[in-house]
């Protein structure tokens, strides 16, 4: 089983958001990158525990500069067979979905993962990209994966409800919460992952379907109004006569 | 200008469907709906006082399958010559949007929070909330996602036709063994009320509360990601930058921190009510209106108050 495993980076849960040149670019000045939680907690470690029971091969993939070698090594070490850099700008997910493609056409993999959205940009974009570029079928926001032959059997959220159903492969799944547990990585394998191969590929020329312009932050909110905590018809009173939401 | 509005109506016309049709109207120009499954014409008919046009419905294929859906839509985009098509950003938008995407290679813009501004450029949530990003699109068709809650349904035309559409979508390559769906439960991202609870609660026997609270003012049930990880509640209710992002007009943070993350995928919301026993909780710096106090005996009192609420004619 050749499993292909999408990551990307993104900053650190608590970094500070901020951004420079006008509004136009992400300020990373001090921000810490870390592998997405998606892709790290669950579709990473889905595709060890398939590769522990069934053998096979994972590889990590991402699109990034060679700062993102980071985070490579990072998946490296909690135990991905092997890696490729294409070293681009991810600007766009439809400019990454299809660097990821062009890869996988030539590297005949049997299941293609990612997770289910990044924490940055929140587009859920690439993994159907992907799908939709090799032509394979797709089943998004899966909570539970189970490989069967040459079938797999997932469990997926639909809109309002849980559905389980059966795909033969090759496939693209998206992972969202329930599918594994997070992997710290050990000694033993922060030592093996700088002896692993990283391979660096150049992009393919594609057209940007997406430009972002610029960022703004929310405004900040209004001092907290206090309540008497014994005194709850006036919270009730104020949530229907001043904020109007109920 | 012409717009084309996927909408999912296997299980009746959600208020998602009904605030994607308002603001597909508000592009301007012709606007087609098209569905798929078994919905009522009557009922599809009704998409008309939001402003479509017309409706058209395959029947022969369920919607469970994303490469019969993104052959669906896209047989649908030629045949009315559509230059914008709209989703809910729903979780079929998820798995069809991409697809189509890259079919048509018409750039995707995912969860709108508002309508293009006068540059073309469409808001969206970016670092889970933290910040909004303004987006173009660079090709001659553009496909949008509204966010669930951004933008609210308006009603003012009349019923509209219905017609039949066969887009001869491919044999599906997905098998549904089975199928779940709670019965009336309010999905959490489309829920305009949300009581949620962190760790405060001390322990998942302790939830009546939560629930008697939330049945009392119509809400959905939320909670913090600790409280799913210890399988104190489903998985499903788990919200903020790592669990499902929402923006209800009222959100009710009961013994929940305030924790970045947590905030990360609620601070959206209209309005937020803290109640916590730390006076320190950074939840307060995110609220509107705080309860200093312990969840034990505020939440009884205030389902209480929601309740004498009620019963006096609201
Ligand atoms: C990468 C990453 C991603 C994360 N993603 C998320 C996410 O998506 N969502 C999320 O929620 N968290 C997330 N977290 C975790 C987050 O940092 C916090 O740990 C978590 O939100 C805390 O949950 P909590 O507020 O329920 O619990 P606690 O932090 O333990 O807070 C409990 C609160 O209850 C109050 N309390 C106690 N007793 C009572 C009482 N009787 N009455 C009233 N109040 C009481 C306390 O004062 C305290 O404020 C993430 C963390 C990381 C590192």
């Amino acid at each position: 089983m050749k499993i292909l495993v999408c990551i990307s980076k993104s900053p650190d849960t608590t970094s500070k958001i901020a951004f420079v040149d006008q509004n136009t670019k992400f300020d990373e000045n001090g921000v810490q990158y870390i592998i997405n939680p998606y892709d790290e907690w669950y579709a990473l470690v889905r595709a060890l525990e398939i590769k522990e029971t069934l053998g096979g091969d994972v590889t990590v993939i991402t699109v990034g500069p060679v700062a993102d070698d980071a985070i490579i090594r990072k998946a490296l070490a909690i135990g991905a067979d092997d890696a490729v850099r294409i070293d681009a700008d991810p600007t766009d997910a439809y400019y990454t979905a299809v660097q990821i493609a062009e890869y996988a056409k030539t590297n005949n993999f049997d299941l293609v993962l990612t997770g289910k959205e990044t924490i940055n940009y929140n587009g859920s974009q690439v993994a159907g990209m992907i799908a939709e570029s090799l032509n394979f079928p797709f089943v998004s926001l899966a909570t539970k994966l189970d490989v069967n032959g040459s079938t797999l059997t997932l469990e997926r959220e639909i809109v309002g409800g849980l559905q389980v159903v059966e795909v033969s492969l090759p496939a693209v799944v998206s992972c969202a919460k329930g599918m594994a547990e997070q992997r710290i990585p050990n000694m033993r394998g922060i030592m093996a992952a700088r002896t692993k191969s990283l391979q660096v590929v150049a992009p393919v020329s594609v057209d940007l379907l997406t430009t972002y312009v610029n960022y703004t932050m929310p405004n900040a909110k209004s001092t907290c109004k206090m309540i008497d905590p014994t005194n709850m018809d006036e919270l009730v009173a104020l949530l229907h006569n001043e904020a109007k939401v109920i | 200008m012409s717009v084309l509005v996927y909408i999912n109506s296997n299980s009746g016309l959600h208020k998602s469907a009904l605030e994607t049709v308002s603001y597909g109207k508000k592009l301007g120009g012709n606007l087609t709906v098209i569905t798929s499954g078994s919905a009522d014409d009557s009922k599809l008919a009704t998409l008309g006082k939001y402003g479509a046009n017309k409706v058209l419905v395959d029947r022969s294929i369920q919607g469970d399958d994303d490469q019969q859906l993104t052959q669906l839509i896209a047989a649908a985009a030629d045949s009315v010559g559509a230059t914008t098509i709209m989703f809910s950003h729903d979780l079929t938008a998820k798995a069809v949007a991409p697809r189509l995407s890259v079919r048509l290679k018409a750039g995707l813009i995912s969860g709108a929070i508002d309508l293009p501004a006068a540059d073309g450029t469409v808001k969206v949530n970016v670092f889970s909330g933290k910040a909004f990003g303004s987006v173009k699109v660079n090709s001659s068709v553009q496909i949008i996602s509204l966010l669930p809650n951004s933008f609210q349904p308006q009603e003012n035309g009349s019923d509209c036709a219905v017609e039949s559409f066969s887009a001869n979508a491919p044999a599906s390559l997905i098998k549904v063994l089975s199928t779940k769906k709670p019965e009336g439960e309010i999905p959490l991202p489309e829920a305009e009320l949300v009581v949620s609870a962190g760790r405060g609660m001390k322990g998942p026997e302790n939830w009546g509360m939560v629930e008697d609270l939330a049945s009392a003012l119509g809400a959905a049930t939320a909670c913090s990601r600790p409280v799913a990880d210890i399988g104190w509640r489903p998985h499903h209710e788990h919200v903020g930058q790592t669990g499902v992002a929402i923006r209800p007009n009222l959100y009710i943070a009961i013994g929940i921190s305030g924790a970045i993350q947590h905030l990360a995928g609620v601070n959206g919301s209209k309005v937020i009510v803290a109640i916590n026993t730390d006076a320190e909780a950074p939840f307060f710096k995110a609220a509107d209106y705080g309860v200093l106090g312990d969840a034990f005996e505020v939440l009884p009192r205030l389902t209480e108050a929601v309740k004498k609420f009620k019963a006096s004619g609201h």
